[in-house]
């Protein structure tokens, strides 16, 4: 009973955040450039034809006040209209909804191989404190996290082009589906390189988290009640471990949906981050905004799952 | 405020009592392996980056010099020069002042910004708290590196623009961090009895609060400043941050895709500038955090 009105309370919780990022979406993007339409068009008027000059004139309603444009905004987004972009006059709804499966692919892959790594090498550097492979782990760790990412992927690529003469594939995102090769050929080099800071990330955390729940007392009467170590490590130390885990890859993972930008330029594939970064520099300010406010959306549903997900895995944030 | 030379250490303990205070926080940070190394990093970075940003290195890092383009480390050009003949050393010491410049103007923003409305928020309570709770909600519910990209979008590019970028980023993770601690504080005797006493509001934040809610503030500044140079220098990449001919460690790397093969030197040094500030930042905030942490304080 309680908790169903903890769940209620988060989602509504959830649904106001999204009505302010919504909100802070239209006032950066809308309020600051000034009249994004008549400057886009200044420029590019001769691509567009008047029935779409007129289109967008209707959908932004420039003539009305801000608040006015804020609410239809709001309106035409309830009902699935992303707008049109300034450039090539197709609707944004259509070029996320290309996007979108590149990029959560993408961050899937990453978190997976992230968090794999992650864990594993934790609980390997966690282990034996002090030890010499904790320090080269947790040395390694800080090298992960300090590298960044377009250094790593430029020399990924300059690596990959030298040694296999392997090119960044300019061509068309293949899904999984049509192709398994095909797509782990364009993607799993670029989700390698996001992984590594991911990876370090979940390292250091469990490795800490791992370390302060070996120290606690239900650890020592585990092993005095005889208990196998690798049952202790399993049932014990790593559930205990793993509500910070948890809230780390669900955040960690938000966070590659926002910066997949980079890698998605270097690799050259057609996702979220490559959209957000050709339409910055083209100043098509539907598109901007379309992808900032989906990908902000992701995030808050991530969230939203991680706090229901530790709760099931820690009893204790329940009762609350 | 991260370049806490070495010597100052050793000053004696019969300085004042506020920096006897800080005197022992530096002894603390300076025992600890992480934070020495961390502070040793940093101070280098930091006389490197004034000796760029002052050009007396002894090549000019904007001029062009196509009879030596693409040359290898050597006497006269110690890290190389790039594909138009300018000095990478130059460069990097010129990149590494602009990228420590956005990071110390944006979190000093946010730093200030944040602090202030975390400590208000958490002190006074009521609607405050309420609106500024749900601002840093909403605020949070972009991935850092879009929201510092939406606000570069709308505001163009150039160095002050990714500083403003950063700070909008950092300003709700700074109200966060200081909102928590001041909650607890706000309810202590010691803060009841101050304001029983009829000491001015302002004097009792500034006085009471403050120092006991600045430990995380504190560490928290030199995670902000490594983010910040890594996203001053991801922005640089993208071409949307610090514009040429203006030498940015990001930018830098970028122009150095096309040729690192043939020339190693013009990705490897500015990229390791950047993985040295970060590594110095993140073993500085070690220090600072084992320093300010109370648990291990040794008896």
């Amino acid at each position: 009973m309680a908790s169903w009105r903890w769940f209620a309370a988060r989602i509504a919780g959830a649904v106001l955040t999204l009505l302010g990022v919504t909100i802070v979406v239209f006032v950066v993007l809308r309020t600051i450039p000034g009249d994004a339409i008549s400057a886009a068009l200044g420029i590019e008027s001769g691509t567009l034809t008047p029935a779409q000059h007129a289109a967008l004139e209707h959908y932004y309603g420039v003539d009305k006040p801000w608040i006015a444009q804020l609410v239809s905004w709001i309106g035409q987004l309830l009902q699935g209209n992303l707008g049109v972009s300034l450039t090539s006059g197709k609707p944004v709804a259509g070029l996320i909804g290309k996007a979108l499966p590149v990029t959560v692919e993408l961050a899937v892959l990453a978190a997976a191989i992230g968090t794999a790594a992650g864990v594993l090498l934790g609980m390997f550097a966690g282990s034996r404190p002090g030890h010499v492979r904790d320090s080269v782990t947790q040395g390694a760790g800080l090298l992960g996290l300090a590298i960044p990412e377009f250094v790593l992927g430029t020399v990924t690529v300059t690596l990959l082009a030298e040694a296999f003469a392997y090119f960044p594939d300019t061509g068309e995102y293949v899904p999984l589906t049509e192709s398994v090769s095909g797509n782990l050929s364009q993607m799993l080099y670029p989700a390698l390189v996001l992984s590594v800071g991911f990876a370090a990330n979940v390292m250091r955390t469990t490795r800490s988290e791992y370390v302060e729940v070996a120290g606690a007392d239900f650890i020592r009467t585990a092993r005095g009640k005889g208990l196998r170590p690798g049952r202790i490590r399993l049932a014990y130390l790593l559930r205990n471990a793993l509500v910070p885990i948890v809230t780390l890859t669900g955040i960690q993972f938000g966070y590659l949906l926002g910066g997949t930008v980079i890698i998605e330029q270097i690799f050259a594939l057609p996702g979220m981050g490559r959209l957000l970064f050709t339409s910055i520099n083209d100043r098509d300010y539907p598109i901007v905004q379309s992808t900032v406010l989906v990908i902000a959306a992701l995030f808050v549903a991530i969230n939203l799952i991680v706090d229901v997900l530790y709760r099931v895995i820690d009893p204790r944030t329940r009762e609350t | 405020m991260t370049a806490l030379p070495p010597q100052a250490v050793d000053a004696g303990p019969a300085a004042a009592p506020a920096t006897a205070r800080r005197d022992r926080l530096l002894t603390r940070v300076w025992r600890d392996p992480n934070g020495r190394i961390g502070v040793v990093v940093m101070t280098v970075m930091i006389v490197v980056g004034v000796l760029g940003a002052a050009q007396v290195l002894g090549h000019d890092p904007i001029d062009q010099h196509p009879e030596v383009r693409l040359r290898g480390p050597s006497g006269a050009n110690w890290f190389g020069t790039d594909q138009f003949g300018r000095d990478i050393l130059a460069r990097t010491a010129e990149g590494i002042a602009t990228s420590l410049r956005v990071a110390a103007v944006s979190v000093a923003i946010a730093c200030v910004i944040g602090s202030v409305l975390g400590i208000t928020a958490g002190f006074f309570g009521g609607w405050l708290d309420q609106v500024v709770g749900r601002l840093i909600d909403i605020l949070f519910a972009f991935p850092a590196i879009l929201l510092a990209l939406a606000v570069v979008s709308a505001l163009g590019s150039g160095w002050q623009n990714t500083a403003i970028a950063i700070a909008v980023v950092y300003t709700p993770i700074f109200a966060r961090v200081a909102r928590g601690p001041t909650l607890s504080v706000a309810t202590a005797e010691y803060i009841k009895a101050s304001r029983v006493l009829g000491i001015p509001i302002r004097r009792v934040l500034w006085r009471h609060v403050l120092p006991n809610v600045s430990p995380p503030i504190v560490v928290q500044t030199t995670l902000a400043l490594s983010w910040a140079i890594l996203t001053e220098s991801a922005l640089s990449f993208l071409g949307l941050g610090t514009q040429p001919p203006q030498p940015s460690l990001g930018l830098m790397v970028s122009d150095a895709r096309d040729i690192v093969s043939i020339a190693w030197w013009t990705l490897a040094f500015p990229a390791a500038a950047i993985v040295l500030a970060v590594i110095g930042l993140n073993l500085l905030g070690d220090g600072l955090r084992s320093a300010l942490d109370p648990r291990r304080e040794s008896p």
